[in-house]
């Protein structure tokens, strides 16, 4: 019950933060630190639970409901899906779920993309990449909404350059005992892929978890698991070239930074220990609902509709 | 998609699996170090010690702008421009974020290393070719902030 009130808590904050941003200059500026460290604490705890990086649902629920500009939101959400998977990867590393191999390829290529759609993201309107935004979360909502899994997808054969590259392992399972090989195929349309998903990334400051997973385990065929722990992986690295063009442009405000990093980080910890007894069915179809209304939001505000 | 015992398969995974320790040991080491750095300097900052560049009561006003207006108004410096003001609370707190953006630098650096005395020469070139982008994106060439 209290796990259901606090994602609904923060939705309700984001909601009234309009009202406060009305006249965000007369608001003491500790309530803004503050009410992003409580809002990124929620999103911490339900991005967990529903199996998102914390990014995804931070810029557009930020951007949409905050007084900040677009260009600080995206800086901020780009180092914090960074600060969170670079503190995730190590331990999905040591115990092989995550493949460095595997990752290094791909994610050479969509850390070069990356750096494109951050230098794009911020040459272009606020209003046409906040309309681009808000396409582009609705899109990730109807994507998760209608996405589909495979624990260990068949490959029949590999392809030529994952040959090459010698991308294949075995994945030991601790969960079911199960011990699996696995390859890859479609490695040119996957590395394609990449390219697409490390420049919305750049782009628009969010992490790619939703985009990863799907390509790795849909598109290349790596078993779930492996994909997910290797997605975190790669996206420490994508998202790691971006920040830098954030950074170097004076768009990363430590003000709105380091409050929404300790939130969703605290939040995930949090989130982490609920794994087991959370309904995560339910949980992903709130963040999806989350992500449709942020989506809207972003879209309204870009068109000029609802600004 | 074949289930098998581990053993005949052992020898592929358990080389990676080396290589993937180091990486693991740096990136850990390279991440509790930035986020401690940042923490540690943010709560310095809001403080007020030392005094900020922008003073805090000013951001409500200024955030709403896009970068390169604030840059403007606040005479904010652009690319390594922080490194001159880190006598500043709120560039004090750059080197945490500077920490987290180079360790998977450091990380491939280590892995080609690693990956290079192995004799994998393709994958010893991927990291390098990874250490050099992420080189570019941090040198500030490309953002017109070096």
């Amino acid at each position: 019950m209290r796990l259901r009130l606090l994602p609904a808590a923060a939705f309700l904050l984001a909601w009234c933060a309009p009202a406060f941003a009305a006249d965000a200059a007369a608001t003491a500026w500790w309530v803004w630190p503050l009410a992003l460290f409580a809002v990124s604490f929620a999103l911490g705890i339900v991005a967990v639970l529903a199996g998102v990086g914390g990014g995804v649902l931070f810029v557009p629920m930020i951007a949409g409901f905050f007084p900040f500009h677009l260009d600080f939101v995206r800086g901020a959400g780009l180092l914090l899906a960074l600060s969170g998977s670079l503190a995730a990867a190590p331990a999905l590393l040591r115990i092989g779920m995550a493949n460095l191999r595997l990752a290094m390829p791909f994610a050479l290529v969509g850390s070069l993309t990356s750096i494109v759609g951050a230098l794009a993201g911020l040459a272009l309107p606020t209003a046409i990449v906040q309309t681009a935004l808000g396409t582009t979360i609705l899109a990730i909502a109807a994507l998760m909404w209608r996405s589909k899994r495979s624990e260990y997808p068949e490959v029949a054969q590999p392809d030529r350059l994952s040959a090459l590259l010698g991308l294949r392992g075995v994945f030991h399972d601790p969960a079911t005992g199960r011990t699996a090989e696995w390859r890859v195929h479609r490695s040119p349309a996957g590395l394609a892929a990449f390219a697409g998903i490390g420049f919305l990334a750049g782009m628009f400051g969010l992490g790619a978890g939703w985009a990863n997973v799907p390509v790795l385990n849909l598109l290349l065929g790596v078993p779930l698991k492996v994909a997910v722990a290797t997605s975190g992986l790669m996206l420490s690295i994508i998202d790691t070239s971006a920040a830098w063009v954030y950074v170097h442009r004076g768009a990363v405000l430590p003000m709105l930074t380091v409050p929404s990093i300790v939130g969703v980080m605290l939040g995930a910890g949090i989130g982490a220990r609920l794994l087991r007894t959370a309904r995560a069915a339910v949980i992903r179809r709130f963040v999806i609902a989350l992500l449709a209304a942020a989506g809207l939001r972003a879209l309204m505000k870009g068109l000029g509709i609802w600004p | 998609m074949a289930v098998k015992p581990r053993d005949p398969q052992e020898a592929k995974p358990d080389r990676v699996a080396e290589q993937q320790e180091a990486y693991a040991a740096w990136l850990t080491a390279g991440t509790r170090l930035g986020l401690a750095l940042l923490v540690a300097t943010f709560l310095a900052y809001v403080l007020g010690v030392p005094a900020p560049h922008v003073p805090i009561e000013h951001l409500p006003r200024l955030w709403t702008l896009p970068a390169h207006e604030f840059r403007s108004a606040t005479g904010a410096p652009s690319g390594w421009g922080w490194v001159a003001l880190l006598g500043k609370g709120d560039y004090l707190t750059y080197p945490g974020i500077a920490v987290l953006g180079l360790t998977s630098l450091a990380c491939f650096v280590r892995v080609a290393a690693a990956l290079a005395a192995r004799g994998e020469r393709l994958f010893a070139a991927i990291a390098l070719a990874q250490t050099a982008v992420i080189l570019l994106a941090a040198s500030g060439l490309v953002s017109g902030g070096h």
